[in-house]
């Protein structure tokens, strides 16, 4: 086991992605997420890795797309609006099925909006932000030490699978610090990139292209690409629960959302009130199984997020109508407090939903 | 034991420092800790302030919204957060700058003169080091030696020649607490 | 009668948020003072960039728009194409216009689309805290090149205004700095010319400032407007871009 450090949430996913082989970042400034390409401006030379700030996120993007074309280890990082710019490079990659790990440090939209911290990219995310019938894997970190672990993991399951894996945080996971577990990567047995345009050397040419004019091979694609997300839906989903087992109310939150709901589970308790938590670790796939299962012997289910309410759909696809589906959520930067959640559980538990 | 703390003042007074050197601390002595600072474009000559939190349990919610101890190093942040401080809590606040304490009698209060002292020991920017003097004295949140140790770890280490009088200003800093303590607040004296 | 140091017509009474010793303050006033003269706010339009003159439409007293991060030519053409008769300015940083919004200055300019652009170049960038921009001088420390930019890898920086007067829609460039009396009343006029140049419908119209970012350059006013004068005007000359248009 490792060394324990304070790190900031952005810098360790900058520096996990240097224990899990990332020798490539390409990536543009912007607020909240600016200490992962400043740390890797520092640490990249260090390890004789490449570091370019590119002119924008649709460059940056596209080299992350060339630098995974040539068999790299690769990431870029940024906050919602250049997330917006990346959506058509990562159809593509999804598309040429190239691995890369992508992490949105979400601010409050729409347009420029603001620089805290929010949930409302989460459609963009797991409902395919670009154009097309693909998908990304999608994770969301809760803690500092889990967006170590997740991005370590993230390596991993972007070249298991050959598709990009997205690291969905907030403004507020990247900002503050917390100690982290420098880890040793557990070695993977990880297919070769036998498919990298590195040169023509002893074997046939590789072509790497998301072109199919012909619509009955680009379906025949897309059916291989839906055969593979099903796989990755088989095998892939993550979730955690809290003191659910006899929770009457289950709350359903991820990421900075989970903590807050976690403390707003504490006073709940306290209080004797009955109060669980379901937290959703892969946003795609989402745990609708374990969602179902979790939440059977309790009475309502109450869904807290920083957004109007996304997550919330897929929460009702788990739950179906065999229960009332809730919901408490803050925007634009806001963040509910576990008061505020506090106040609408009893709100709920007393109007008898 | 769980410490909500919530450090504050003018960008450049180094708040989130103290706030960090806090946190470091409580990472040294096995507790449970987690560190939110305030940031953006705001923070250029504006307020900044960060959230901290130091728990023998798990840290659930990183923010601070009922803290149970405020630093408050100019008005502005004391208006501001003086009343989420929770009922029983502890206002500690840099009376060089704010002339009127915060209107709560149900709180600890305690003035520190930060910016005085800071001057008396030669350095104006050691300020916060003695709010945080006074916060370790009344708080007993982590010990000063191990502040002291996680300076070590957080300062660059260029910057290491001004440990020592870091510790000075820490040391003026608890002994305004004890002074506090042994004549305002006989009950709690017993525990320096 | 205009009182000499009175607020322009074109400016509100809006405290900037601007740090102290940024030019940004005095080219916008400069901007509103040339507005005022030629007396044409009320069909003035304003865009501004995301940088740290975004909240320019604060500040402004004419209409403005907002515009995404290195698109303000791109919106002052659908502005300009809607409303020929109106005055339309972009207000851009140096990683607006030069990083990220280098196709659409190139594209607006080669079309010679009839607008001013105001560009601030203060080879940083400042909003974000810091970092490298196209124009961060060889060998400048930021947060994103913390060893000096290093031209092997981080390429040169970017003359702007030589660049885009090989383009044949251009109708007047200039390079100009605030540093000085003497250099204020230069980019004044310099201003007020490419002002002129869009409502005389010549074509496209830049002026490029070489700007100070004290804040991000670690330095103290004075030493920033030292550093313009004696770093940054080295690799960026003053002076008269314009080249005649050869249209065959
Ligand atoms: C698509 C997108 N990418 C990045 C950002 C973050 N961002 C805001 S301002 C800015 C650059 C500011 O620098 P500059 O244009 O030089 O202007 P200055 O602040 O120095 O005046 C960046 C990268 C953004 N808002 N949107
Ligand atoms: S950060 Fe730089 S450019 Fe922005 S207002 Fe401050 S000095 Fe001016």
């Amino acid at each position: 086991m490792g060394e324990k450090v304070l790190m900031k949430g952005n810098e360790a996913i900058a520096e996990a992605a240097i224990l899990a082989g990332c020798r490539h970042f390409f990536g543009y400034p912007i607020t909240p997420q600016n200490e992962i390409p400043e740390y890797m401006s520092r640490r990249m030379p260090e390890v004789g890795g490449v570091f370019l700030q590119a002119e924008s996120e649709v460059a940056g993007s596209n080299m992350v797309y060339g630098a995974a074309c040539a068999g790299a280890r690769v990431m870029t990082t940024s906050s919602s609006p250049g997330i917006s710019l990346m959506q058509e490079a990562i159809s593509y990659m999804a598309g040429a099925e190239l691995p890369c790990v992508l992490v949105n440090i979400v601010r409050g939209g729409p347009g420029l909006g603001g620089i805290q911290g929010s949930q409302a990219d989460y459609f963009q995310a797991t409902k395919g932000g670009g154009h097309g019938d693909y998908k990304l894997i999608v994770l969301a970190p809760s803690s500092v030490q889990e967006l170590m672990d997740l991005t370590i993991t993230a390596f991993d399951l972007a070249d298991m699978y050959r598709n990009p894996v997205m690291i969905l945080g907030d403004a507020i996971l990247g900002q503050m610090m917390e100690p982290v577990i420098l880890k040793e990567r557990p070695k993977q047995d990880l297919p070769p990139k036998t498919w990298a345009t590195v040169g023509a050397k002893m074997r046939p040419k590789n072509v790497i292209t998301s072109l199919s004019l012909d619509p009955v091979k680009l379906e025949k694609h897309n059916l291989r690409l839906a055969e593979k997300y099903k796989r990755v839906a088989d095998e892939q989903v993550r979730y955690k629960t809290y003191m659910a087992d006899d929770a009457e109310t289950l709350l359903v939150a991820y990421g900075t959302c989970a903590r807050i709901a976690q403390a707003a589970v504490d006073i709940a308790r306290e209080r004797g009130l009955k109060v669980g938590l379901f937290r959703p670790i892969s946003l795609w796939p989402f745990p609708y199984d374990a969602l179902q299962l979790t939440a059977q012997e309790s009475l309502r289910v109450l869904v807290v997020e920083m957004s109007l309410g996304q997550m919330i759909e897929d929460v009702r696809l788990a739950i179906l109508d065999s229960k009332p589906v809730c919901f408490y959520g803050r925007t634009g930067g806001m963040t509910p407090t576990p008061r505020e959640v506090l106040d609408e559980i009893e709100k709920i538990v007393e109007e008898g939903i | 034991m769980h410490e909500e703390v919530v450090f504050a003042g003018f960008g450049g007074q180094g708040v989130l420092l103290i706030g960090q050197l806090v946190t470091y601390a409580g990472m040294i002595e096995g507790a449970n800790v987690s560190w939110m600072p305030s940031y953006g474009p705001e923070m250029r000559g504006g307020t900044a302030n960060c959230q901290v939190v130091v728990s023998s349990k798990e840290v659930s919610s990183p923010l601070v919204t009922e803290p149970t101890s405020l630093i408050a190093l100019n008005k502005p942040s004391l208006d501001k957060f003086a009343p989420w401080v929770k009922r029983g809590g502890l206002i500690i606040y840099n009376s060089s700058l704010i002339q009127s304490p915060p209107g709560r009698t149900d709180v600890r209060v305690l003035a520190v003169p930060a910016n005085e002292v800071a001057n008396e020991l030669g350095d104006l920017r050691i300020a916060n080091m003695v709010a945080l003097g006074a916060y370790l004295a009344t708080s007993r949140v982590v010990s000063c030696d191990t502040v002291l140790d996680a300076m070590k770890r957080v300062l660059p280490e260029r910057r290491h020649n001004l440990i020592p009088l870091n510790r000075q200003a820490l040391a003026r800093g608890i002994e305004i607490a004890s002074v506090w303590h042994s004549r305002d607040r006989g009950d709690v004296s017993g525990r320096q | 009668m205009k009182q000499v140091f009175g607020r322009p017509d074109a400016l509100t009474d809006v405290p900037t948020h601007y740090c102290p010793g940024c030019t940004h303050g005095i080219i916008h006033r400069l901007v509103a003072e040339v507005i005022d003269e030629l007396g044409v706010r009320e069909r003035t339009i304003g865009i501004s960039p995301v940088g740290c003159a975004v909240l320019a439409y604060d500040y402004f007293n004419c209409d403005f728009v907002e515009a995404s991060h290195g698109r303000a030519p791109a919106v002052a053409t659908g502005i300009k194409r809607v409303l020929p008769d109106s005055v339309v300015f972009c207000y851009q940083g140096d990683g607006d216009l030069a990083s990220i919004g280098a196709a659409e200055i190139v594209h607006a300019a080669t079309r010679g689309e009839k607008i001013t652009v105001i560009f601030v170049n203060n080879a940083i960038y400042g909003m974000t805290g810091g970092q490298m921009a196209p124009t961060t001088l060889p060998g400048q420390r930021t947060t994103t090149s913390p060893r000096g930019r290093d031209v092997e890898s981080a390429g040169y920086p970017i003359r702007v205004a030589e660049l885009l007067s090989s383009l044949s829609g251009v109708a007047y460039i200039a390079r100009v700095s605030a540093t000085s009396p003497a250099n204020v009343t230069k980019a004044k006029r310099a201003v007020r010319k490419a002002f002129e140049m869009q409502i005389d419908g010549k074509g496209f119209s830049l002026v490029e400032f070489l700007s100070t970012c004290p804040i991000n350059w670690g330095m103290s006013p004075l030493e920033a407007m030292k550093w313009v004068d004696e770093k940054m005007s080295l690799y960026y000359p003053l002076g008269d871009y314009t080249q005649v248009p050869e249209v065959g």
